[in-house]
């Protein structure tokens, strides 16, 4: 089940800020099952995942994701977002504010140009409502339900294209504490139990404990620092950044 | 008062119809405007804006040299089709269109840039291909303030005079429309037919901002 490189991404490219432009040269390969991107803010960590999901065209780079070449600017290879199968959950959930939680969840599986209804059932949307404990919220609306629960309907959304790998942009940071810890386990036991490749960016050295098979630090622009392969099994936390 | 009625459904149908016309052209101008950094888009943003703060007559006059039996595309019409515009409820509508184009645009325009890019980026990384993106997240997001600049755009071209009156001219039952047929009413000394005609103008006109106030968004969604 496990490909040999779950991950291995080479990405250039220019980032123009308002006052600075800066170099983003990221390049890592590994074969972990859960890959944590890690750095202080304004590194290009979220830039990063972006080129990964084909929302952000790189100048140049590869990417292949558990086996499959995505984008390969030198076979003049890109993908479209929509081509590459991946999951990728925003900041803040970026959930669709006119549609319901069941029709968020049941979004990408109609593909024409109208919305599920808010009445549709589909047993794979039920599944994930089950599984994340969202039935009762089915029919509210993102603003009327908690930071927890967009989260997990965020998750619901996303999975329920059977996706190929998750990308995660800090997953519980719009989250309080207690929360956070309950569910960065229930994120571990749903990728031990779906066996995706799980990349994922935080600030949180408890997300970095609980969830790291591998940590790639990245520092403006650059993976330094914390060297790879070395992060298994974490129990103190890491090198102090931001 | 016949004429008053047809007069009434000649303005209601020359607004209708550039009112559809500018729901195609105003979102879709108004689309790009909002998404898409290019050169010059200032530029075009002002252009596409004169139409709100030039007199009427000066467009009906730029309308003339382009539409006109000689203009650029009057006389390309008539030679290949045999379509003479000017004089014709169509020219209104053309006119009413221009004059009323920049509401919609804007009003778009404004409204899309409210709709967060992200929520369009999360549909694309859930596999909606862009044309479905479209239909399926900004534009029912960005539906009530485009659908208030509509409102305003009907009023617009229900009252427009001037540009209507250079290149469609005032030919009653034909392309006298209601602001038009006000004025000649007035001019010919019919105070009851221009009280008549006054009257539902500006009932039709407060219906119309009514509901565009109502649209306006008040309500205003929240990110999830």
């Amino acid at each position: 089940m496990t490909p040999s490189a779950a991950w291995d991404i080479a990405l250039c490219k220019l980032l123009r800020h308002s006052d600075t432009h800066f170099a983003l040269d990221v390049r890592f390969t590994s074969a972990a099952q859960r890959v944590v991107l890690h750095g202080p803010s304004g590194a290009g960590k979220t830039q990063t995942l972006r080129m990964i999901a084909g929302i952000t065209a790189p100048d140049a780079g590869r990417v292949a994701v558990a086996g499959r070449v995505l984008c390969d600017t030198s076979a003049a290879l890109a993908l479209s977002p929509q081509q590459r199968r991946l999951a990728y959950m925003f900041q803040d959930y970026a959930l669709f504010p006119h549609l319901t939680v069941r029709q968020n969840i049941a979004f990408a599986l109609s593909a024409g140009w109208r919305n599920p209804s808010r009445t549709a059932q589909d047993p794979r949307v039920d599944h994930w409502l089950r599984s994340f404990r969202l039935q009762a919220h089915a029919s509210h609306y993102p603003h009327q339900i908690s930071g927890g629960q967009r989260q997990r309907t965020a998750l619901a959304r996303a999975l329920v294209t059977q996706p190929a790998a998750l990308l995660l942009d800090e997953p519980f940071a719009a989250l309080d504490k207690p929360l956070r810890q309950s569910l960065r386990h229930e994120l571990k036991e749903l990728q031990a139990e779906l066996q995706l490749p799980l990349l994922l960016i935080t600030h949180d050295e408890d997300d970095i404990a609980c969830l790291a098979e591998e940590v790639v630090y990245l520092e403006a622009g650059h993976v330094t620092g914390l060297p790879l392969h070395q992060v298994q099994a974490l129990d103190s936390p890491l090198a102090t950044t931001d | 008062m016949d004429a008053a009625w047809i007069a009434l459904t000649l303005s209601l149908k020359v607004a209708g119809w550039a009112t559809a016309i500018n729901l195609l052209l105003g979102v879709g101008v108004g689309y790009a405007l909002a998404r898409w950094r290019f050169p010059g888009r200032d530029l075009v943003d002002a252009v596409l804006t004169l139409p709100m703060v030039m007199p009427p007559t000066v467009l009906g006059y730029y309308l003339l040299v382009v539409i006109g039996s000689q203009g650029v595309v009057g006389a390309w019409l008539l030679e290949h089709f045999g379509i003479r515009l000017i004089f014709t409820w169509q020219a209104a509508v053309i006119a009413a269109t221009i004059v009323s184009f920049p509401l919609v645009f804007k009003a778009a325009r404004a409204a899309f840039e409210t709709v967060d890019p992200q929520l369009e980026e999360a549909a694309r990384t859930l596999g909606i291909r862009e044309l479905a993106v479209f239909f399926r997240v900004s534009l029912p997001l960005a539906w009530r303030g485009i659908l208030a600049g509509l409102l305003l755009a009907f009023a617009r071209a229900l009252g427009e005079f001037g540009a209507t009156l250079m290149v469609a001219g005032s030919i009653a039952g034909k392309t006298q429309t209601l602001s038009i047929a006000v004025y000649e009413a007035v001019q010919a000394g019919q105070d009851d037919t221009a009280n008549f005609l006054v009257a539902i103008t500006s009932i039709t006109c407060i219906a119309v901002l009514l509901s565009a106030g109502r649209l306006v968004p008040g309500r205003v969604l929240t990110r999830g």
